[in-house]
């Protein structure tokens, strides 16, 4: 059985027809309507999540299909103390596929175990989203039509983004890529991404200034600096505007910049800046829609039941 | 040197780092043998300068990965009719179930119980294992 638990569980080739697929989703809809007419989603979040439910539950009904789930562990008999092996065996007798996201990290891969329908993780605590991964990668390449020859700004929290290396490390397979890591020195990127990037012999800055860095970006990908994450106050207070994207940064960028954000956005995109067309993180939440679509088709077509 | 009389027939767990004797003995849980066990500590060794040797008079069968991880660079030979008639080289195993503890309480293994900790071994290296479930290094 296939399942999908962090983004390399797609080797590069499936991921490039994988991202084809959902193009071609997203430019026909009505082509897969009722592709998955009499299937079931099982869409199981033992927390909330706005973006990743949604789209999910959204995308199976586009394809046709039916969900069933909960949305919080609290609705589930995990508040009763059932094990997620025990509940992915239950949920197994009544849906033909499974989403889930749990706050504890490693969920997913168990709920892949003890599974008899194909798991997608999404989202396991601070571990992986690999349906973000490629919602970001459709979104990159639908709007630049391209994987390669860019230069890619990050910028925010660098060390804590779950996004910011899942992103890094699929995007680095891709050749001639650039990458500008805008961070507090508190949040520059783990050791282990920046031994990935060297041992994939790309060509990266990590600086500490917006500002100077943005006219040089083709993508901006702009994640939250968290209060929390600062020994004190005082250095969160001094830095935090540094890393907020307003007009008047945004003044310095390409016109075909493109500003990607993984949502929810806190404060770190002000709001004036929704308006700009190189804004395109709606866009994106709407993008992830399409990959799940072409997602759980590829999935249940495995599994032989579509 | 101490003498200590050879085995007839058993296992002599040989080139253990000098003060690792008792923990290799723990985690073996070589205590609920019957048969005689022998601790030699700080023995002479031309390779380490010292080292530990635990003897053992009985073939048992004894868990190389975990004795890999807390050694690899032990020998284990097998006694029969008082010559060695195999000497087994170990390294660090790929895997290893319930060995070793995941301590990220973000961990799935920390709310469910009836997980067994398993790790992989992502550095050979380095001697780095990582939790299969979270992939945090342990420590």
């Amino acid at each position: 059985m296939r399942h999908v638990i962090e983004p390399t569980d797609l080797s590069p080739p499936e991921l490039n027809d994988l991202i084809k697929a959902a193009e071609e989703v997203r430019r026909r809809p009505e082509d897969y309507a009722g592709r998955c007419h009499g299937k079931i989603l099982a869409a199981l979040f033992y927390e909330p999540s706005t973006r990743t439910r949604l789209s999910f539950e959204s995308a199976m009904l586009a394809l046709g299909g039916g969900v069933i789930g909960f949305s919080s562990g609290d609705a589930s008999s995990a508040s009763k103390g059932e094990s997620v092996a025990d509940t992915i065996r239950t949920v197994s007798c009544y849906a033909d596929i499974c989403a889930i996201r749990h706050p504890k990290e490693g969920a997913a891969l168990v709920a892949s175990q003890f599974s008899t329908i194909p798991v997608i993780n999404a989202g396991d605590g601070g571990h992986e989203h690999p349906t973000q991964t490629y919602t970001d990668l459709l979104t990159i390449h639908s709007i630049k039509h391209r994987m390669t020859d860019m230069t890619v700004g990050f910028c925010g929290d660098l060390k804590f983004g779950r996004t910011v290396h899942s992103l890094l490390k699929a995007l680095t397979l891709y050749p001639r890529n650039r990458y500008l890591l805008v961070s507090p020195e508190e949040l520059r990127i783990p050791d282990y991404i920046r031994g990935l990037l060297k041992e994939r012999d790309c060509l990266f800055e990590e600086v500490t200034d917006l500002e100077s860095a943005i006219e040089r970006m083709d993508v901006l990908y702009m994640t939250r600096v968290q209060r929390e994450r600062f020994f004190n106050e005082e250095d969160y207070v001094r830095l935090k505007d540094s890393y907020i994207l307003d007009k008047r940064k945004l003044s310095a960028a390409k016109p075909d910049l493109t500003i990607l954000h993984p949502l929810p956005r806190v404060n770190e995109i002000a709001p004036e800046v929704d308006s700009d067309p190189r804004a395109q993180y709606f866009q994106q939440a709407r993008y992830g829609k399409f990959i799940r679509m072409a997602l759980i088709l590829k999935l249940l077509e495995e599994a032989g039941a579509c | 040197m101490l003498s200590i009389d050879s085995i007839k027939k058993g296992v002599v767990i040989d080139h253990i780092l000098a003060g690792k004797a008792m923990q290799i003995y723990d985690h073996l849980n070589l205590e609920a043998l019957d048969c005689s066990v022998a601790i030699i500590k700080n023995a002479k060794s031309e390779k380490r300068g010292k080292k530990d040797i635990i003897k053992i008079e009985d073939r048992i069968d004894l868990d190389l990965n975990i004795l890999g991880y807390m050694d690899p660079n032990v020998t284990v030979n097998i006694i029969e009719d008082g010559v060695i008639t195999s000497k087994l080289k170990l390294s660090l195993p790929d895997t290893l179930t319930n060995v070793i503890q995941c301590k990220n309480p973000r961990c799935i293994t920390s709310v469910e119980r009836h997980l067994s900790h398993k790790f992989l071994l992502s550095d050979r290296g380095q001697k780095i294992y990582r939790c299969a479930y979270c992939e945090q290094e342990h420590k």
